[in-house]
């Protein structure tokens, strides 16, 4: 498939999933209370701009995101017993 | 399309499911050793629990002509219970030999606690005492990234390991590439809400290749779907994909991972006569 033949085929249902994405942060927004300073709303928009970028990653970048820290030292406070 | 499904949890399926995953070309199915959904008590709720996996499904399977393939284990998340771990670990080997277990799994990190490493690394000895395949979990969502790489680590620290006789399962974008560089088998997992979906899993497929590559459902308890695979096999058809490609990834791939087992045994679809496996 060429990239023409994907937006054919995807357009309505991308324009759909932003349009979910855009009612839910409405949701959010009329809601009861201010949640603008959680750190989960901070990364979702750190996700958006991400999405806005042309890097052919996007999806890695954010998976790595929200995802939590990986120390490759990790093991100094594990104490585990050594292996074979 | 005849289709193997390398993780699936049919303990907690119905019958109507093996059904239809007979209707939709599903031909073998593997099932890990998994969280219940509570934690179990005694190393005898985990003895019942082999029992079903070794003797129960196989037979419910085997009805609708599919082949009932497992793997043995305490799962990470009751691994947290150290102590009950260890009887258990104790106990997995009078099932070694049962005909249709093909390793040690789904062992691996949930939260990725000092204990939850401690037993992933007991039960990788155990498999390799005894010369068993290893099926791994991998966290999800936060955890995935940091679980993934630790995994990764502990496994490069044992010498005795052979990495083309261990799958490291529910890899997503961003762990992929480091499994299958590690020179380990990887899975996908097709789950609706916190793993990957069918499109996201062809985006991966043409993004690193079908090498040591498999699809899974991992239908359990949860909103999950056994079916996925299907689900999978018609995206890449709509994307264009050869047949061939395809039948790599959802068949001849589990197969070849599966085939290093002396206990695994799939006649060839297109020999069989009626419900002969
Ligand atoms: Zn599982």
């Amino acid at each position: 498939m060429d990239s023409k033949q994907i937006l054919d085929r995807e357009f309505l249902e991308i324009r759909s999933r932003i349009l979910d994405v855009a009612s839910s942060l409405d949701r959010i927004q009329r809601a009861d209370s201010d949640v603008s300073n959680d750190p989960r709303m901070q990364k979702l928009t750190e996700a958006l701009q991400i999405v806005l970028t042309d890097d052919p990653h996007r999806a890695e970048k954010i998976q790595m995101l929200f995802s939590r820290q990986y120390d490759e030292h990790w093991k100094d406070q594990f104490s585990l017993p050594s292996t074979n | 399309m005849y289709y193997i499904d390398p993780h699936l949890h049919m303990v907690s399926r119905t019958t109507d499911d093996y059904e239809t995953l007979a209707r939709m070309g599903c031909v073998a199915i593997s099932e890990p050793a998994f969280w219940a959904g509570y934690d179990r008590g005694t190393v005898d709720g985990f003895r019942d629990y082999f029992h079903q996996l070794t003797d129960v499904e196989p037979k419910r399977a085997a009805q609708f002509g599919i082949k009932h393939f497992t793997w043995l284990c305490i799962n990470a998340k009751e691994a947290e219970n150290v102590s009950l771990s260890r009887e258990v670990l104790a106990m997995i080997p009078e099932f070694l030999d049962c005909d249709n277990v093909l390793g040690i799994g789904e062992i691996g990190l949930n939260k990725n606690t000092p204990n939850e490493a401690t037993v992933f690394q007991e039960h990788v000895q155990l498999a390799v005492d005894h010369h068993q395949q290893i099926l791994i979990h991998t966290p999800h969502l936060a955890d995935k990234y940091q679980g993934t790489r630790m995994i990764l680590d502990m496994l490069g620290d044992h010498s005795g390991i052979d990495r083309s006789r261990v799958l490291v399962d529910h890899v997503e974008e961003h762990t992929v590439k480091a499994v299958l560089d590690a020179g380990f088998w990887a899975g996908m997992t097709l789950y609706p809400v916190t793993k990957c979906t069918p499109a996201r899993a062809v985006d991966i497929i043409e993004m690193v290749g079908a090498e040591r590559l498999c699809v899974n459902s991992a239908g359990d308890w949860g909103p999950s779907k056994p079916t996925a695979v299907p689900d999978l096999v018609m995206e890449m058809r709509r994307r264009g994909h050869a047949e061939s490609l395809i039948k790599k990834i959802v068949y001849d791939n589990p197969r070849e991972f599966f085939s290093q087992s002396k206990k695994f045994e799939l006649r060839n679809p297109a020999d069989r006569v009626g419900f002969d496996t």
